[in-house]
């Protein structure tokens, strides 16, 4: 999604684009995830100013008309359903509000509810919950989706596309800056790199001769029989929040619960640094389950179709790294975005692109310097490649993980 | 409403662990349940069926009392003999047999699961030594076909015997009522006593076609034509493989006998090209075909009807198989089945496979692979099974060799007598255990022959090549979702899908209820014909084996360690103690 | 020469009862599938595909296309090639 994201804005902004995939589109992070567009789960800061940023561009680009008809939005099932955080206890509540506070100035719209009001919102919800908050600006689209009419539209501008061709290496000149990449059918020269490689995006770097510490978080979502609507918003525990923000290798699990135009509820959210180990675990399936049943107890007897895991490019800060690499001149970096690349990705390809074309980006992108790990790098520190973290298929290649299985379901 | 005739008590003398789990209970699963229980190994068998037989042996309901229910079997005689047997190990409480259970997934639990180590794979530790704590399943099941019960079960070994469904091919019509799978004509027909409509045409490729048209005719249906895509004369090419089964041609050539006293035509070389109907199918349009399996343009022909039963093959049922991480391989009709080595073993320890899942081959191959299997488990498993040498206590001899497996590095000594098909992964030795007995000798050489049969099958009923040829831009591929070919083509041609994969995220097909059952085979074929041949092709992984409901799933979710519902974890040292066991195996 | 699949396997089958489907009176056997059940009453169709409106009945007849979704007693999606109806069942073809 990110790949396609800058693909189109660098086509749009006049540049020879060609994209490289190893696999089909969508085929890693991009095609097993639910697609969130969220602000509500960031705290204030640069992810967020981030977040909101990128929230205008999806609006902007659901609103594209497709030569074939209808507009992306239409197309990528875009749906500004907004979304519903919920506190179980007076004391989660609390927090919650107090959270939400502090998003409002940082210019989030967040309007706090009582427990009328969440029946209102959600008719189905359990009756226990103390409140919550809801967030109008939290949206959702069918990535895969979103990713190839993106992709589309960057090649009707002019980009080429290159799937099943996996790069092998990053060529140089004499002063060190990027000229190009080589691939398992040859070489594409361009004085422009853009690691967008997601999850896998540290193999990438370590190609041009730099460290990016970027790990996988495995997560699993859960897919229901098709149902009548049932979830109208994106529901999820406020617990949420802190499952994100956490640096904890061990496993965390809260429920993210939301219908889809196609039927299916879609349950998340787990996550775990197992590397890519892609076991079914049945202990993250059981608890996702009883998360769900318990924000939504008529889910009990509601059958699970199936389930899908993937891996979410994860950073020791939990930014992504997105721009210029000031240690290889020539290669830009956009990955690292761990479970909202999605959301991020229209800003990131935006600023990239501004980046590509000699401009000045309107917007700080220091927090998310690729070089910010050198200290951990040459402290020998930091996160290994082949280490603990990373499983045997690792291969060094870009591009999406092809053997992920499932897929978002919307 | 019931799902099942006889549900299980949930106290029915289940206990904490098995020594081996067989999953599935048609003649694969029920003859490796019964040679593993006479050799001293407490059986688990998990079966969504209300009685052994899979879809086979798939037998009338009891309170349909059917005097000659062998009226629409064959192999009979084989059948009533294992389940015989089976009968009296469920009754001597050596074999649990858990029917109605729909397993979703098998979990590994020992602590070796990770880095792929464990019982088979155990290094020079030979398994009398029994130092490896060997491998733990939990297997998952949901009681009832949307059940809300579930159960787990743990064992040191598993078996998977999960058999197959039909594979379909999509065609204008094909959704409408009265079109069926030939299969499923006949496991409604075995199990219910029903068939389809009054005049059933049957069609596709396969040798189920005759016995599916055969049975219908028997059951009273008019059959007006067997539509055979195949062209018989290719079974000439093989004339050595089929005099080696003269079984096999007798048990074609009955079915033949019954098309013609019933008048059947068949028509091979043909397939259907259309199906026609409003509310329901009321005619089919087939057609002959050329060299090239195209339909021969003029040749076309409407047969009225009110059902058509359909099929083009077996598709190996793998979903648990490939969450465990067994191997794969293609057969020559382009089915995907796991890899085992001459003792049926997967690469996965302690997780053994056979019957259609192993190789698409009929029922007597299946029986042969069960037994095998099992013989390979009681010589691997530490002896006298897990809870007796927990408590100490040795075994006497069994049908088989003690000899210690072969451990992994000893590929050398593979004996090239019983080595058949293609060998697992990771170059372990396919030999069987050091000294075959007699009759795991004549059982491998019987099952060498019936491969080879069965080969033969499939080298002849393939898919036929130009059945795309058929679409229309608005035929519906995936059932399910209702996508139709012309989204299936634009996801390839416009929007980068490179795989069934991302054809399914693009467009939906596969993503529905069957989860791409019934749908796979077809988008397979056709991405390959879009990509021009260089999709890259593989089983579809479906973690859940089946649906299952959300608070089944839920149950224990944050109880401390809990493996499963109804059951507790069974520490080693404290195995609880099994029931007794037959001292010396029956044969 | 045609007969009837109860008499090639000389069945002798407990009594008939009745199900109800859409308020409809429809006899059963015992041990049958509801599928079994609704093809000998010459119902091949029974549920309605949710994007094109198209009616639908058992397809695979062995549990694994869910083409055959019906509802029995009030729970939704039990696939009637694998459910046995039991008498006074009411049986709804459209949720």
């Amino acid at each position: 999604m990110v790949g396609a994201a800058c693909a189109y804005y660098a086509a749009r902004a006049g540049l020879a684009v060609t994209v490289v995939d190893r696999g089909p589109v969508a085929g890693g992070t991009t095609g097993a995830g639910e697609g969130n567009l969220l602000v509500s789960d960031k705290e204030p800061g640069p992810e967020l100013d981030l977040a909101l940023r990128s929230a205008q561009l999806w609006e902007e680009l659901a609103a594209e008309e497709l030569p074939g008809g209808g507009t992306l939005g239409q197309v990528a099932e875009y749906e500004a359903k907004g979304g519903l955080v919920v506190a179980a206890d007076p004391a989660r509540l609390a927090a919650l509000t107090a959270f939400a506070a502090g998003q409002t100035a940082a210019g989030v719209t967040a309007r706090p509810v009582d427990g009328d009001g969440l029946r209102a919102l959600e008719p189905h919800l359990a009756r226990d919950q103390a409140g919550g908050v809801y967030y109008p600006q939290d949206a959702q689209v069918q990535p895969a989706l979103a990713a190839a009419h993106l992709l589309r539209q960057a090649r009707l501008a002019g980009a080429a596309l290159r799937l099943g061709e996996n790069v092998v290496g990053i060529d140089t000149d004499k002063e060190g800056r990027v000229a190009g990449v080589r691939t398992d059918r040859g070489r594409i020269a361009a004085p422009a790199v853009i690691n967008a490689a997601g999850t896998w995006g540290g193999e990438l770097a370590a190609l041009a001769g730099v460290f990016l510490p970027v790990m996988p978080r495995r997560g699993f979502v859960l897919v229901t029989a098709p149902l009548p609507p049932l979830v109208r918003h994106k529901v999820y525990a406020a617990d949420y929040v802190a499952d994100v923000a956490s640096d904890s290798a061990d496993l965390q699990t809260s429920a993210v619960v939301e219908g889809t135009p196609s039927g299916p509820v879609l349950i998340g959210a787990s996550r775990e640094r197992v590397g890519y180990d892609r076991t079914l675990s049945v202990p993250v399936l059981r608890r996702l389950a009883a998360q769900a049943v318990a924000l939504f107890p008529r889910l009990a007897e509601v059958p699970a179709m199936r389930a899908y895991r993937g891996f979410r490019p994860y950073m020791p800060d939990h930014l992504p790294a997105i721009g210029e690499d000031p240690r290889r001149p020539g290669l830009f970096h956009a990955c690292g975005h761990e479970g909202a690349g999605i959301g991020l990705a229209p800003a990131t390809g935006f600023f990239i692109a501004q980046q590509l074309v000699g401009e000045k980006p309107d917007f700080d992108l220091a927090p998310f310097r690729p070089d910010r790990f050198e200290a951990d790098a040459a402290a020998g520190g930091g996160v290994p490649y082949g280490g603990s973290e990373t499983g045997p298929d690792i291969s060094p290649e870009i591009g999406p993980e092809s053997r992920l299985d499932g897929g978002a379901d919307r | 409403m019931t799902d099942v005739n006889d549900v299980n008590d949930l106290n029915d003398g289940v206990r904490d662990r098995y020594d081996l789990a067989v999953i599935g209970a048609g003649p694969a699963g029920f003859a490796a349940a019964v040679t593993a229980a006479d050799a001293g190994l407490a059986v688990v068998i998990l079966d969504a069926g209300r009685a052994a037989g899979g879809q086979f042996y798939r037998q009338p309901a009891a309170a349909l009392r059917a005097a000659r229910p062998d009226r629409l079997h064959h192999g009979w005689r084989a059948y009533t003999a294992w389940t015989g047997r089976l009968a009296a190990h469920v009754a001597a409480g050596t074999i649990n047999h858990l029917t109605d259970h729909h397993v979703w997934t098998v979990e590994r639990l020992d602590a070796d699961a990770a880095d792929g180590r464990g019982l088979a794979g155990a290094g020079s530790a030979t398994a009398e030594t029994a130092a490896s704590p060997g491998t733990l399943f939990a297997v998952h099941a949901v009681i009832g076909a949307g059940g809300a019960t579930g159960r787990a079960v743990q064992a040191s070994a598993v078996l998977l015997a999960t058999g197959a469904y039909e594979r379909q091919l999509p065609f204008p019509g094909w959704t409408l009522p009265g079109v069926v799978t030939a299969g499923g004509a006949q496991a409604q027909l075995k199990d219910s006593l029903v068939v389809p409509g009054r005049r059933v045409v049957v069609a596709g490729t396969g040798p189920l076609l005759l016995s599916v048209a055969a049975s219908l005719a028997l059951a009273g249906a008019k059959v007006p034509a067997v539509v055979e895509a195949a062209d018989p004369l290719r079974y000439a090419r093989h004339a050595k493989a089929l005099a080696l089964n003269p079984g096999k041609l007798i048990e074609g050539a009955g079915y033949a006998a019954t098309l013609v006293r019933h008048g059947i035509p068949v028509r091979p070389r043909h397939v259907v090209v259309a199906a026609h109907g409003e509310r329901r199918v009321e005619a089919v349009s087939i057609a002959r075909t050329d060299r090239a399996g195209r339909p021969v343009p003029g040749r076309e022909r409407m047969i009225t009807c009110d059902a058509l039963a359909v099929g083009y093959g077996l598709d190996a049922q793998l979903e648990i198989a490939l969450e465990l991480g067994c191997g794969t391989r293609r057969e020559p009709d382009g089915g995907w089945v796991l890899t085992v080595d001459a003792q049926q073993r997967t690469g996965v320890p302690g997780v053994w496979a056979a019957g259609e899942t192993t190789g698409v081959g009929g029922a007597q191959l299946a029986l042969i692979e069960g037994e095998l299997a099992a013989h390979s488990i009681a010589a691997t498993l530490p002896a006298g099974g897990f809870a007796v040498r927990a408590a100490g206590a040795s075994r006497p001899g069994r049908a088989m060799s003690q000899t210690a497996q072969p451990s992994a590095g000893d590929g050398g000594e593979t004996g090239s007598a019983d080595r058949v098909g293609p060998v697992a992964a990771a170059g372990r030795s396919v030999g069987s255990a050091a000294r075959p007995g007699r009759k795991v000798a004549k059982l491998v050489r019987r099952r060498a022959r019936l491969r080879a049969f069965a080969d033969v099958l499939q080298q002849v009923h393939t898919l036929p090549e130009r059945w795309s040829d058929n679409l229309r831009a608005d035929t519906a591929v995936c059932r399910c979702e209702e996508v139709p070919y012309a989204a299936v083509r634009d996801a390839v041609t416009d929007l980068g899908a490179t795989d069934s994969r991302s054809v399914k995220l693009l467009t939906r097909a596969g993503m529905g209820w069957c989860q791409g059952r019934m749908c796979g085979t077809a988008v397979q074929c056709l991405v390959g014909e879009l990509t021009g041949g260089e999709a890259k092709a593989a089983p579809a992984a479906r973690p859940l084996a089946c649906p299952v409901p959300l608070g089944v799933l839920a149950e224990g979710a944050f109880a401390p360690a809990a493996p499963a519902s109804g059951t507790s974890p069974a520490p080693a040292a404290a195995a609880p103690p099994h029931a007794e066991r037959p001292a010396d195996p029956p044969d | 020469m045609t007969g009837t699949p109860r008499d090639l396997v000389a069945a002798r089958p407990g009594p008939e009862f009745t199900v109800r489907v859409d308020g409809r009176p429809v006899p059963a056997l015992p041990g049958q599938t509801l599928a079994a059940v609704l093809w000998a009453a010459g119902i091949t169709a029974w549920r309605t595909s949710r994007v094109t409106g198209e009616p639908r009945g058992a397809f695979c007849g062995i549990g694994a296309c869910f083409d055959c979704l019906i509802t029995v007693n009030g729970v939704r999606d039990q696939r009637a090639c694998l459910v046995r109806p039991e008498p006074g069942d009411e049986v709804r073809t459209r949720d």
